[in-house]
């Protein structure tokens, strides 16, 4: 416990003396306010953003409701709405299509000329096509987010498959599994901890992407919200925003790192 | 009748610039129950011919029948044991266990029953939900055991199994493996480099040469078993067969030394 508080006030030295600097700069008006504003004047204005709009009305909604009726709430759940599902769509193509690339030489000789033409293509540089295709709204982000997570899925998937050891096919064909059982519960466990660097790559690629999208096409999310700001100069709100996706980001990647670790609970990579 | 038949029995590994024959005219019977261990020293094949036996590498030339049917493949009735282990690492002790018997498609209470039995036979009732990688060597490949038995092949094949453990859980496991081998009635073929480990187990030791691999002496152990290793019988045995190992394995070193040469 003494070692956690510890390295705690270690690491927040650097911050708070750079964040001290910044105040004090600002307040001596070495630059204006609309080029960088204080950080207390960011504080306040992520708090505002933070806290709903309009008092609380028991006859119009519950207090839960109220709660989350802040702006930056919606734009938060906006935003995960479509990292989730454009990172679902991504991975619901690329996990299959990735065993059978791996299981299959023919299947690999077949798909990987073209994979490996469209991988090094930005999803950003699918923006015009999506717009066209889809219109606006949440479906151009959903597939450009679902195209920024297929690739490190697919790849990851792909080696995983093909770096089982082949002891445990050994075993397993002893043991006398069928094709379909040897690939659904010996190569696909033994492909995971590939899978899952994999899943986590792809989540944050999802996460940048999602951010770009919807400064093209949808009116909220953190994205959209950032973009907004600039339009009034509002430069304490862009960065009230900037530290938002950055939370949101810190929280998805602790969250999948927790899933890691729970499905990884038997791997000899995690012993302590 | 024997049970296991290997009947001229060769195997080629063609290499970049040669051929390497690693079994040559391999003649050999065993019968229901019998525990035979191949002893030679690295390079001999005896680990080629358990996996001729197993149906993961056949010969190139000769048969192998098991109760009269060529073997063409892995099959449930040859259970092998494997010196890494080969449990599967995502698989508590208990699943691993109970792997094969759900791969053949039997009932799940059976299966909690078979399951229990076992870890009550080999030792491991405390360690029934912890994964692989949390046990000891000896640990694991108790549950190794366990899984080839759940599969109730008649026939275990152990590849080197006490090869990587240190000698007091050696010895532990040996005797285990021989109330297992009593309680349950199994053929065992067993491979091993080390004679005093073929001397305590077997019923008989199948020494081979060195490439081409063959037969070099069909030796009975008729010692009564528990078997002391410091009986004068048992130590008189233990030289005998000392001395045709170690001819292969000098042929292996100079071998290896010419070879050396050559590059």
């Amino acid at each position: 416990m003494h070692a956690r508080l510890n390295s705690f006030f270690t690491g927040i030295i650097v911050p708070v003396v750079f964040v001290a600097i910044w105040e004090a700069c600002a307040r001596a008006g070495f630059f204006s306010a609309v080029i960088l504003p204080a950080p207390s004047a960011v504080a306040v204005k992520w708090w505002a953003y933070l806290c709903p709009a309009a008092p609380w009305d028991p006859a119009q909604q519950s207090w839960l409701a109220w709660l989350f009726s802040g702006e930056m709430i919606d734009d938060a759940i906006g935003s995960l709405y479509r990292v989730v599902a454009g990172f679902l769509v991504g991975a619901v193509l690329a996990l299959p299509l990735g065993l059978l690339m791996g299981a299959s030489k023919r299947i690999y000789a077949l798909m990987n000329p073209m994979m490996q033409v469209l991988r090094p293509i930005p999803p950003i540089a699918y923006i015009p096509l999506a717009i066209l295709w889809f219109g606006l709204g949440n479906p151009p982000s959903v597939f450009l987010i679902a195209i920024g997570a297929f690739f490190p899925i697919l790849m990851n998937t792909i080696a995983g498959v093909r770096h089982v050891d082949g002891i445990y096919l050994r075993a397993a064909r002893n043991l006398g599994v069928n094709q379909w059982t040897l690939f659904t519960r010996i190569m696909l466990p033994a492909a995971t901890p590939y899978i899952l660097a994999g899943v986590r790559i792809g989540i944050g690629t999802a996460f940048i992407v999602v951010i770009v999208s919807e400064m093209i096409a949808v009116n909220n999310g953190l994205g959209f919200r950032i973009l907004e700001a600039r339009e009034f100069m509002w430069s304490d709100k862009i960065i009230a925003g900037m530290i938002t996706i950055g939370l949101l980001g810190l929280a998805l990647d602790t969250a999948v790192s927790a899933l890691n670790n729970h499905l990884l609970r038997w791997h000899r990579g995690l012993e302590q | 009748m024997s049970q296991i038949v290997v009947k001229d029995v060769q195997k080629v590994f063609p290499t970049s610039d040669r051929e390497v024959v690693a079994l040559k005219d391999i003649n050999l019977e065993i019968a229901k129950g019998e525990f035979v261990c191949l002893l030679g020293p690295s390079g001999c094949g005896k680990s080629t011919l358990l996996n001729a036996v197993a149906g993961f590498s056949l010969p190139t030339g000769g048969v192998i029948t098991v109760d009269g049917k060529p073997v063409t493949a892995p099959g449930p009735e040859r259970g092998m044991v494997f010196q890494e282990y080969a449990l599967f690492p995502w698989m508590t002790v208990a699943k691993n266990i109970a792997f094969a018997m759900e791969v053949q498609g039997k009932g799940r209470a059976e299966i909690a029953g078979r399951v229990d039995q076992l870890l009550e036979v080999l030792k491991l009732k405390d360690f029934r939900e912890r994964f692989p990688k949390d046990l000891s060597g000896g640990m694991r490949q108790r549950v190794a055991i366990a899984r080839v038995l759940a599969m109730d092949s008649p026939i275990m094949l152990m590849d080197e199994p006490f090869g990587a453990l240190d000698a007091l859980t050696r010895r532990n496991l040996q005797d285990e493996l021989l109330r297992i081998w009593k309680e349950f009635g199994k053929t065992v073929l067993f491979v091993t480099h080390s004679i005093e480990e073929s001397l305590y187990l077997a019923d008989r030791i199948i020494v081979m040469t060195y490439r081409p691999g063959t037969i070099k002496r069909d030796q009975l152990v008729s010692l009564p078993r528990p078997r002391d290793p410091s009986s004068p019988e048992f130590n008189e045995l233990k030289r005998e067969l000392g001395l045709l190992v170690m001819e292969e394995q000098q042929r292996h070193a100079d071998e290896e030394l010419k070879v050396a040469a050559v590059d």
